[in-house]
């Protein structure tokens, strides 16, 4: 890597032989953090888009209709109360699609709690409809109840939403927390290379009177310390982000052999993969800027 | 060249080393600097290679007073200024080649011309057997001569030589004496300080002594020489 010459013997110093370890451990945590929280908030907005554009319909069995003698009183049999209401439902503006889940559909839903035996056939459930809603449709939910139920008693709708804002409630609360630790975590780091150029420039402090009285620029003084921080922040950043990328790669392996519906995929997207790898580059830079600042402050005090 | 107008000096809050001291120094000239250890003779010369600030007085340098120089100017007006520090002050890490080409560096000369430039310097100073040597392997007074040539590589108009030959036999102290003189010869103005009254009483170069804080200058032709 591009380096130049330096005048400083700065490779002996203790304190920055533990600096690269230290930024690995930086942009190790951070990597992930900050994974997290793209992860999180993707997981989140896609949860909108499903949940807010669609909503369930559900009518209860009647209950004067519960034996199942196949009586052909048009009005009250389940079926007819399900095409009744996809008659509605259809005839609404901003409905982009409404349609009945089967019997077969609903056990299948609840097989996971119910088993798939005779118990279940013989259960009296209610018809659910699964009804997509246009983008932006600007239904009025509380309009279509009152419609719904006018037409066939008892059928209520839920949209999900008292859910949905808790579940948002929560990721947001996370994200907060992964931001949070981001933030901490790259305060660190600043105050790291602030410690460790400290040092330097107190173990150095001869040599760099001497540059100085030589008529050496703080600038000229100030590089040789500001590349070798941006060197060892490049060289421990990039140490740090592999880790962290095969710490993701391991993660998402696993979590897709576990098929859990509402754990949300742990893939990251291209440009946020592209985001994270800059993270070593980020707090390469912090650290050169640190360094390049807190010499020009230490040589401005000499006369 | 060098002007000290009422020049008084104290660290901190301590003792004043330096009271009222008053001179100037013509281009051109050569001083040597006299004075009992601890009379002040390293402490003036910090003042003039701006190494430090005085408490009171005025010290004007290259025709500029140096309490109105920005702090930008400073940088160009140290290069002008060639040092040989008492304790040598070379830097171990780096080879003989690496110390003399220093000041080069600092003052942005290229690479390529420093090269010869030191080495013919080194020649000259009777180093060339020890260009790649690192100063701790080096005689005490090779070691002067390294920090004298680094002293003189960028052609000062002025060298300050603070003790430069505390470390060496006085045949070598003479020839290292003479080595200066040269440079005074093509022009640059000379101060060296000295405890050696001896060498100083060989050549007839004027003397500022420094005693309790107080300068005078003494003129040797005004004495004789032996
Ligand atoms: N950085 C400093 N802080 C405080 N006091 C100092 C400092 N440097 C020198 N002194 C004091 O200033 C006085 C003069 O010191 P200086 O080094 O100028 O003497 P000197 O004439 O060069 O002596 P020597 O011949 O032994 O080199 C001494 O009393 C010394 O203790
Ligand atoms: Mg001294």
């Amino acid at each position: 890597m591009f380096r130049p010459r330096s005048d400083l013997p700065l490779e002996q110093d203790a304190a920055k032989r533990f600096l690269p370890w230290l930024i690995v451990l930086v942009v190790y945590l951070a990597a992930l953090a900050l994974a997290g929280l793209m992860v999180l908030s993707t997981a989140a907005s896609g949860w909108g888009r499903g949940l807010t554009d669609t909503l369930t319909v559900q009518i209860p069995p009647a209950a004067s209709t519960a034996s199942e003698d196949g009586v052909a009183d048009s009005n009250s049999s389940p079926k007819a109360r399900v095409e009744r209401a996809l008659e509605v439902l259809r005839a609404t503006p901003g409905v982009a699609q409404a349609k009945a889940l089967s019997r077969e559909e609903l056990l299948a839903l609840l097989e996971p709690w119910l088993g798939s035996g005779q118990f279940a056939e013989e259960l009296s459930l209610p018809a659910l409809i699964d009804v997509k809603l246009k983008v932006q449709s600007g239904v009025s939910l509380e309009g279509l109840a009152a419609t719904l139920d006018a037409a066939v008693p008892g059928a209520t709708i839920d949209d999900h939403k008292r859910w949905f804002d808790r579940l948002i409630l929560l990721v947001r609360s996370v994200e907060l927390i992964a931001g949070g630790i981001v933030l901490l975590v790259s305060l660190a780091a600043v105050a790291t290379v602030i410690f460790v150029t400290r040092t330097g420039l107190a173990i150095h402090h001869d040599v760099i009177e001497l540059l100085h009285v030589m008529g050496a620029h703080d600038a000229y003084v100030a590089r040789q310390f500001q590349y070798q921080a941006l060197e060892t922040g490049v060289r421990g950043g990039v140490i740090g982000f592999a880790l962290a990328a095969s710490t993701l790669l391991a993660l998402g392996y696993l979590s897709a052999r576990i098929e859990a519906m509402l754990l949300p995929s742990l893939e990251l997207s291209a440009s946020q993969w592209l985001v994270l790898s800059a993270l070593p580059f980020v707090v390469a830079l912090i650290s050169m800027i640190t360094a390049r600042v807190t010499v020009l402050r230490t040589l401005a005090k000499l006369p | 060249m060098v002007r000290f107008q009422n020049v008084g000096m104290r660290y901190g809050l301590g003792p004043e080393i330096l009271h009222d001291v008053s001179f100037e120094l013509e281009p051109g000239s050569f001083h040597f600097l006299t004075g009992p250890s601890g009379a002040g003779k390293s402490t003036l010369l910090k003042l003039i290679y701006l190494a430090s600030r005085p408490s009171h007085g005025l010290i004007t340098l290259f025709g500029r007073d140096i309490a109105l120089a920005e702090r930008d100017e400073l940088p160009a007006l140290r290069r002008r200024i060639g040092v040989v520090f008492q304790e040598f002050r070379l830097l171990d890490h780096l080879s003989v080649m690496d110390n003399v080409a220093l000041p080069l560096r600092v003052a942005g000369v290229k690479e390529s011309d420093i090269r010869d430039n030191v080495a013919e310097l080194l020649d000259w100073v009777g180093l060339s057997d020890h260009l790649q040597s690192r100063p701790a392997t080096l005689s005490g007074g090779q070691k002067q001569r390294v920090a004298i040539a680094r002293a003189v590589i960028n052609r000062p108009r002025l060298l300050l030589a603070d003790e430069p030959t505390g470390n060496v036999d006085d045949r070598i102290g003479i020839r290292l004496l003479y080595l200066i003189e040269e440079l005074n010869k093509l022009g640059t103005t000379i101060i060296i300080a000295t405890h050696n009254e001896a060498l100083v009483a060989r050549f007839d170069h004027p003397e500022m002594h420094l005693s309790d804080g107080v300068l005078t200058i003494k003129r040797k032709s005004a004495l004789g020489t032996v």
